[in-house]
């Protein structure tokens, strides 16, 4: 035994022992913490790398590197059945209006490529939307002068927002039916979601199973959670 | 040298040293387990299918969340009231690297190591910054959805990627001490703290030959 305890040296008496460990950490940490403030820089030179490999791979049907993630507020989403679905359109309008799928379907179809932004930081690229637009959706329903804003509200409960009227006759607004060419699929808000492209995802209601006309807009579900009422796509919510 | 082997080939077998306390051990598995469950809790809050697919996305945010919590109080409450000199022991060894690690880690596998060889440290130093990343930006999410000035643009990006890479180290981690025929003798010095005395000599020669190892 002795003679092996003459022989032995502890590790840390080891030969030319730097003490690179912590450096490491810090090194590692201190990276991490600037991609906080860079990411957003950093994610689009890395996105131009490895979105076309998961493109190619089919990586993306499974992994939203470059595509969409679901965010949801309920315990389970909204079902969409053609036969019973209904819109209402009602509050300050001369004509409340219940419209079926199908005469949903029988408004005059827009049709526009636009990007997606959630307000956590992530983008969607190109997406083609099918839909509505307002104007033509509430004109029928007349709505009076004093309405200024409409709330959306959504059958995923509590979920509901607002835009003002004034907001919903922008160029790319619509209510969408169809996304990529196809029904808008129960994940994205089937069978009618709003698009709005100029602002965060948020205000973007899916599942819109009523609008109700209004004087004035007042705060949604991640409103009264603290986002910023009026969602400016990098100019809001700390942007 | 000699009368080193002779010891060891008397020993084999029956001889067992101690590598690891109960509060290192305790420390690992909590991490570890800990690990899981935000991996598969953040992968159904990731996935679009399984976030489709599972839907109650309040209950998995909060089973996410509060994992977490629970995790850094667990964490911080063994090692206040574990064996301290133990953990002590441990970051200082991993902080060191000495001229055999800085071979080893070159790709001179062979080195004689301590207690750690140079990728066990590695893999500690990065587990240990990744957790901290993880924790801050995990928190970052949380409070931002609160509070818009914590929202800073990379959070989602830095939590994605974190997760991107620790599933690439924890797979090496796993394949290292679950599969690979020298190293998965290591698990025992995990779970029950004690590995042979012969495996450590040829694994972690340094530490064996430390008069600690054999208190």
């Amino acid at each position: 035994m002795h003679d092996r305890d003459q022989l032995s040296e502890s590790p840390r008496e080891n030969v030319g022992a730097r003490r690179l460990g912590r450096a490491g950490f810090l090194g590692v940490v201190g990276v991490g913490v600037a991609t906080l403030f860079y990411g957003k820089t950093i994610s689009r030179v890395t996105s131009g790398v490895i979105n076309p490999i998961s493109d190619a791979t089919g990586l993306t049907r499974i992994v939203p590197s470059s595509g969409w993630r679901i965010y949801t507020v309920a315990d389970s989403m909204p079902r969409f059945d053609p036969a019973t679905w209904r819109l209402q359109i009602d509050g300050l309008v001369e004509r409340p209006l219940e419209l079926s799928y199908e005469d949903l379907l029988a408004f005059p179809k827009a049709e526009q490529v636009s990007t997606f932004h959630c307000v956590t930081g992530w983008v969607v690229k190109g997406v083609s939307w099918g839909g509505v637009r307002f104007h033509d959706l509430l004109a029928s329903a007349r709505p009076r002068p004093e309405a200024a804003a409409l709330h959306l509200v959504s059958a995923e409960k509590p979920y509901d927002d607002y835009l003002t009227t004034r907001q919903v006759q922008l160029r790319d607004v619509m209510l969408a039916y169809e996304m990529n060419g196809k029904p808008l699929s129960r994940a994205h808000g089937a069978p009618a979601r709003v698009v709005i492209p100029e602002m965060y995802g948020y205000k973007n209601v899916k599942w819109v199973e009523r609008i109700e006309l209004i004087e004035k807009a007042g705060s949604g579900y991640w409103e009264q959670r603290g986002y910023d009422v009026d969602a400016w796509v990098g100019h809001s919510n700390g942007y | 040298m000699a009368t080193n082997e002779a010891y060891a080939r008397a020993a084999s077998n029956s001889r067992y040293v101690e590598r690891f306390t109960l509060t290192e051990r305790m420390l690992h598995w909590v991490h570890a387990s800990a690990f899981f469950v935000l991996l598969g809790s953040g992968l159904v809050l990731y996935l679009p299918s399984l976030s489709s697919a599972v839907a109650r996305r309040p209950l998995i945010k909060d089973i996410h969340f509060w994992t977490g919590i629970s995790w850094a109080g667990a964490i911080l409450l063994i090692t206040v009231l574990g064996n301290r000199r133990a953990v002590v022991r441990t970051i200082r060894e991993i902080d060191l690297f000495d001229r055999d690690d800085r071979r080893f880690l070159s790709g001179d596998i062979h080195r004689p190591q301590g207690r750690f060889n140079a990728g066990q440290k590695v893999n500690a130093i990065l587990t240990a910054a990744f957790a901290t990343l993880f924790f801050v930006s995990g928190l970052l999410l949380w409070y931002g959805e609160r509070d818009t000035r914590f929202r800073l643009g990379g959070t989602v990006y830095l939590h994605d990627t974190l997760m991107y890479i620790s599933i690439v180290i924890v797979l090496g981690h796993l394949y290292l001490s679950l599969i690979h025929p020298t190293t998965r003798h290591a698990l025992r010095g995990m779970t029950l703290g004690t590995v042979r005395e012969e495996w450590a000599q040829a694994h972690h020669a340094k530490w064996t030959a430390s008069p600690r190892s054999r208190k």
